[in-house]
């Protein structure tokens, strides 16, 4: 097929997928706070609030657009351009799978293949910070501004751990394209461990690991790390004069830049759409196990029901969940789902972990942020860059 | 295709480095050398040296720029005074400009020797393999003694920087 026309549906299908991943990874955590702090969240619009998503957009649509008077008007509206577009951007270079084949046309479950896709993504969180700080800056407001300021220094300061920690398993595996980096992370350890960078010889990277995860909340501004849009000293920090669909340009960055450096986490440090253990032992019945069970649970409280519509709202997510569970093992669908499902679960669980923390953490003072970053996660992050760069010398 | 990606960033870069000049408040000045620096990376990346794309992305355009936007924003700096120019300078200005730039061009292209025009995408060796592999084999010493220089320079902000101590 024509190079071009595949990659415009390749870009349709990565597209849509990322904006309903978006809306929803927002229903998913209101229902994920709700239930950590014994609410229900979410649940007037559509069964269980499902469609709660689609309802905000429409209210986000068409909610008037106000422009204060007293703004710089180009970089008032450069901003949240900007940072939409450094956000979205980020995802063509994220391999969600290996090679497929549909019907004789072979293609990558990836949208381009950079030979330099890890520094890309370094190059583009970079940018990203422009977006905040003009924001900040352009609205002529002083809680903006420091909003601005604020995200601005604590960006460009655990941009360093997080380069150092990125650096070490780019070390051991040595290559700076993701696909090569998915790929050299294949196989197993007495044929059950696998060869994930955290499990990885010579110097499995859990450090690496764990200093990642915290750059990448500190990067994405979140709890506890969300110091840019403190309410209860920011007002809402460097959005504060945005209204409408602009500030739902910086609400979709935000969850954007979530979701990549999620996927980035897992293509570094655990081993993308490898699965957990070798296929012998039986790791392609996984997810239709998962899925069957997760169909069982919504049979039993169905017939159990503990508000009058779960009669008919769970049977039907059963079904669905047993028709997914069911589409692992169908010819063509299954080589698609299966690298998916476990890409998908390792981002899910990690982008669960952001939501859990900002359930858990209070916020960091701002002194306690700094000092964080540059007289612990810092060192830290240079000797495991040391250790790991001597023993892949050695051996 | 190349052609005119080049002609496009080519021209981008130039706009945005005469707008650099022109601007009074020194934020846009500041977003538009950012905007030089986002166009020089594409036009390396066009000759095929996609490290130094990428490092002029993340140390120039994405750290460098980033702390220059801050400290104008910190200080919180105005809109620059336009002084009444020199008579010299308004008039004779733009002339004596064009006249410098042809005649350096000029003399360029008389004394080096002539070669042949940079085909896009020509060049080999522009990965990070490469660059790493000549960088700590060929000019392993060079190398080291930038980042000296660049260690002194660093000491030398700080015991400016620092207050007298007693």
């Amino acid at each position: 097929m024509n190079f071009l026309i595949l990659s415009l549906i390749k870009a349709g299908v990565v597209a849509f997928v990322l904006m309903t991943t978006l809306a929803y990874l927002q229903w998913i955590e209101r229902k994920v706070i709700a239930h950590i702090q014994l609410r229900v969240g979410p649940r007037r619009v559509g069964p269980h609030g499902l469609l709660q998503p689609l309802a905000d957009v429409i209210k986000l649509l068409t909610k008037e657009d106000m422009l204060p008077s007293h703004v710089n008007k180009f970089f008032y509206f450069l901003a949240p351009f900007m940072a939409v577009f450094f956000a979205l951007i980020a995802i063509s270079v994220i391999p969600f799978g290996g090679d497929i084949n549909i019907a004789g046309v072979k293609t990558a479950m990836q949208l381009t293949d950079l030979n330099i896709g890890v520094l890309f993504i370094l190059g583009l969180s970079g940018m990203g910070v422009y977006g905040v700080a003009l924001a900040g800056w352009a609205s002529n407001n002083k809680y903006a501004l420091l909003g601005g300021l604020r995200s601005s220094a604590q960006m460009i300061s655990y941009e360093l751990p997080m380069a150092m920690a990125i650096a070490a398993p780019l070390l051991m595996l040595n290559t700076l394209s993701f696909r090569q980096l998915v790929d050299a992370q294949g196989g197993y350890y007495l044929g059950f461990i696998p060869r994930w960078t955290v499990f990885q010889g010579p110097f499995p990277q859990i450090v690496s690991f764990i200093l990642f995860v915290i750059a990448a909340f500190a990067e994405t501004n979140r709890v506890p790390f969300d110091l840019p849009e403190a309410e209860n000293e920011l007002v809402a920090g460097f959005h504060t004069e945005y209204s409408s669909m602009k500030f739902a340009s910086f609400f979709m960055a935000e969850y954007a830049n979530m979701i990549t450096v999620s996927c980035v986490a897992t293509l570094l440090f655990l081993g993308g759409w490898q699965p957990l253990f070798p296929e012998q032992y039986g790791s392609k019945f996984i997810p239709t196990i998962i899925f069957v069970l997760g169909a069982l649970m919504c049979f039993y409280h169905g017939f159990n029901p503990v508000r009058a519509f779960d009669r008919i709202t769970l049977p039907v997510a059963g079904v669905v969940f047993l028709a997914v569970g069911a589409a692992f093992f169908a010819p063509v669908i299954g080589q698609i789902l299966m690298p998916l499902f476990w890409f998908a679960s390792k981002v899910g669980i990690i982008l669960f972990l952001y939501i859990w923390v900002r359930g858990t953490l209070p916020r960091f003072r701002y002194d306690q942020l700094m000092r964080f970053a540059w007289t612990f996660m810092f060192p830290v992050a240079v000797a495991n860059l040391f250790i790991t760069g001597l023993l892949v010398a050695l051996s | 295709m190349d052609a005119i990606l080049f002609l496009l960033f080519a021209t981008i870069a130039v706009v945005c480095a005469v707008n650099l000049v022109l601007q009074k408040h020194p934020i846009s000045s500041a977003l538009s050398l950012v905007g030089v620096m986002g166009s020089l990376a594409v036009l390396y990346l066009l000759l095929g040296g996609e490290f130094i794309a990428m490092a002029q992305l993340i140390v120039y355009a994405g750290a460098i720029m980033v702390l220059f936007v801050f400290v104008i924003m910190l200080l919180n700096a105005g809109t620059e005074q336009r002084t009444k120019r020199h008579l010299w300078a308004s008039y004779a200005g733009i002339p004596l400009i064009a006249a410098s730039l042809g005649l350096g061009a000029y003399i360029i292209q008389r004394a080096l020797p002539s070669t042949e025009g940079v085909k896009f995408g020509g060049f080999q060796g522009g990965g990070a393999y490469e660059i790493g592999k000549k960088l700590f084999e060929v000019y392993v010493l060079p190398f080291e003694v930038t980042s000296v220089l660049i260690l002194v320079a660093i000491i030398g902000a700080i015991v400016l920087a620092s207050k007298e101590v007693n």
